[in-house]
């Protein structure tokens, strides 16, 4: 039997992890997702779980406890935002590197400097290329569905790769919402007994884990890994679909919103994609045909399915909560361009950045990117590619 | 000494075939220079030893006799730890060969 209870997003993933009680969990608090950690350090002292709890000094420890976790043989997690991440930097490509199925609760928020705890998505989109599988939220449900799926999808034979959840900082992390909790049991079967591949603890066999490659190995290892994230859209997709027979909450790589007789369409992730549904209903009900297009899974990056979804607008508006100076747009709105190249039938794109360090974003200023959209569909010209949401300029 | 395709790895850069650097003939590194052991300056400090990176020092029945020139690379830290009044290991010129087997 689910329950209805009232957490917030760093509770939803601590209420996940009491569930799935992996083996080990390594982490440093920061803010905003130090109450993840707080409240698996209270779990722990009041008995509710039985992985070890590791407290180490920084957040580069702790990735290096779960690396050796990992490959010891455990089922492995951490939870961290921010400067936390990027201290991890370099053990996130050796996670990756080593296909250890490492699981990570990024709380978004953004890089200094300047200094802010607020939430946007610089950690994250900053790790893309560090190898992880990386899923996104819109909401506290969310984050506890795709926290558990992450184990799925991370520790399946052909994937074995770290995954990050991703939720916004403050904006989920520290609002309450009532959430369907499942059953301790059914999470529990859900995402099933560990299996280790290569234990360094099984002292039967004798093997090297991480040793050096010169220019005549390095590059098929790295190939070899590039295999596993390449293996797991169908996974995604089949865990995706088993949530929702077992739990009642299907998910896919993206949802899409009012998108069927769309004619223009927003694509925004995380928790801004639930301001944008309140805006697509009141520009639909002024007439207008515009859906919207929330990006849930963006490593490894849905292409052709989000082409296929976007092929036929008129004007498409990707929303980045990051910025990537000198680059021709950011992460997401890049990737989206690009998928849609091949396609000899493809919408005018153009990308905006938004809600750097937390700045709201509101249903007016869908509305005003909406008329945007509106004046390209219209006359088939971009005058800005590339702009700023609710900046003062 | 064939190489194994990408596909043909095992995941996650395990290497299944523990102490296989024996195979790594580091030797085939030496480019120009290599050293010499004068055995009768020798005191068997084992500094040599200590300091060779390569395990390259031959050492038999607690003594050491000599160089294994299939691991030393010709870094010359031994000669230049080398404490003995005359030297006892010099480095000393020697012909570039092609490697054949070993790492590039
Ligand atoms: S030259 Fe370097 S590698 Fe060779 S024996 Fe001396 S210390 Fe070892
Ligand atoms: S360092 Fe010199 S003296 Fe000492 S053991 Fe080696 S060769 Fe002999």
């Amino acid at each position: 039997m689910s329950t209805l209870k009232t957490l917030n997003g760093n509770q939803t993933i601590a209420e996940a992890v009491r569930q799935i009680d992996p083996d080990v969990l390594a982490a440093y608090p920061i803010t905003p997702s130090t109450a993840i950690v707080e409240t698996i350090a209270k779990f722990k002292a009041d008995g509710l779980i039985t992985g070890e709890f590791v407290c180490p000094e920084s957040e580069h420890s702790a990735m290096s406890v779960c690396i050796g976790s990992a490959s010891a043989g455990g089922r492995v997690m951490t939870a961290t935002a921010s400067q936390g991440l990027a201290l991890m930097w370099e053990m996130l490509y050796i996670a990756a590197g080593l296909r250890l199925p490492i699981i990570a609760a990024i709380v978004n928020r953004s890089l200094s400097a300047p200094i802010n705890i607020h939430g946007d998505h610089s950690d994250t989109m900053g790790a893309r290329d560090a190898g992880w599988i990386q899923i996104y939220s819109e909401n506290c449900q969310e984050a506890y569905d795709n926290f558990i799926q992450a184990f799925r999808i991370a520790e399946h034979l052909d994937v074995r790769t770290p995954t990050l959840v991703g939720l916004d900082g403050f904006i989920i992390s520290h609002s309450m919402e009532v959430i369907q909790v499942e059953d301790d049991q059914i999470v529990k079967e859900f995402v099933g007994e560990y299996q280790p591949v290569y234990p360094l603890l099984d002292t039967s066999r004798k093997f090297t884990v991480g040793p050096i490659d010169f220019t005549d190995y390095y590059f098929e290892h790295k190939r070899n890994q590039i295999e596993g994230i390449e293996n797991a859209p169908p996974v995604i997709e089949q865990v995706g679909k088993e949530f929702g027979e077992k739990f009642g909450r299907a998910y896919g790589f993206f949802e899409e919103y009012r998108m069927d007789d769309a004619e223009t369409c927003i694509v925004v992730m995380s928790s801004a994609a639930g301001t944008c549904k309140d805006a697509i209903d009141e520009l639909r009900e002024e007439g207008k045909r515009i859906g919207l297009l929330k990006p849930r899974v963006f490593r490894p990056f849905p292409d052709k399915k989000i082409a296929e979804a976007l092929k036929n607008m008129n004007a498409v508006a990707v929303l980045d909560r990051c910025s990537s100076p000198g680059a021709f747009g950011a992460p997401l709105f890049t990737e989206i361009r690009n998928a849609l190249y091949d396609y000899d039938q493809r919408p005018k794109v153009v990308n905006y950045v938004y809600g750097l360090g937390g700045r709201d974003i509101r249903v007016e200023h869908f509305k005003e990117v909406a008329e945007e959209l509106d004046k390209i569909a219209g006359t088939g010209k971009v005058e800005k590619i590339y702009s700023y949401v609710n900046l003062r300029e | 000494m064939k190489k194994e395709t990408w596909k043909e790895l095992t995941i996650g850069t395990i290497n299944l075939d523990a102490g296989n650097s024996v195979k790594n003939l580091t030797g085939t590194w030496r480019s120009g220079h290599k050293p010499e052991f004068i055995a009768d300056n020798c005191i068997q400090c084992f500094f040599c030893w200590l300091y060779c990176p390569h395990f390259a020092i031959l050492v038999e029945d607690e003594e050491v006799i000599g160089i294994n020139y299939d691991y030393c690379t010709g870094c010359g830290m031994c000669a230049e730890e080398c404490p003995s009044k005359e030297k006892s290991i010099v480095m000393v010129k020697e012909e570039i060969k092609l490697a054949e087997g070993g790492t590039t």
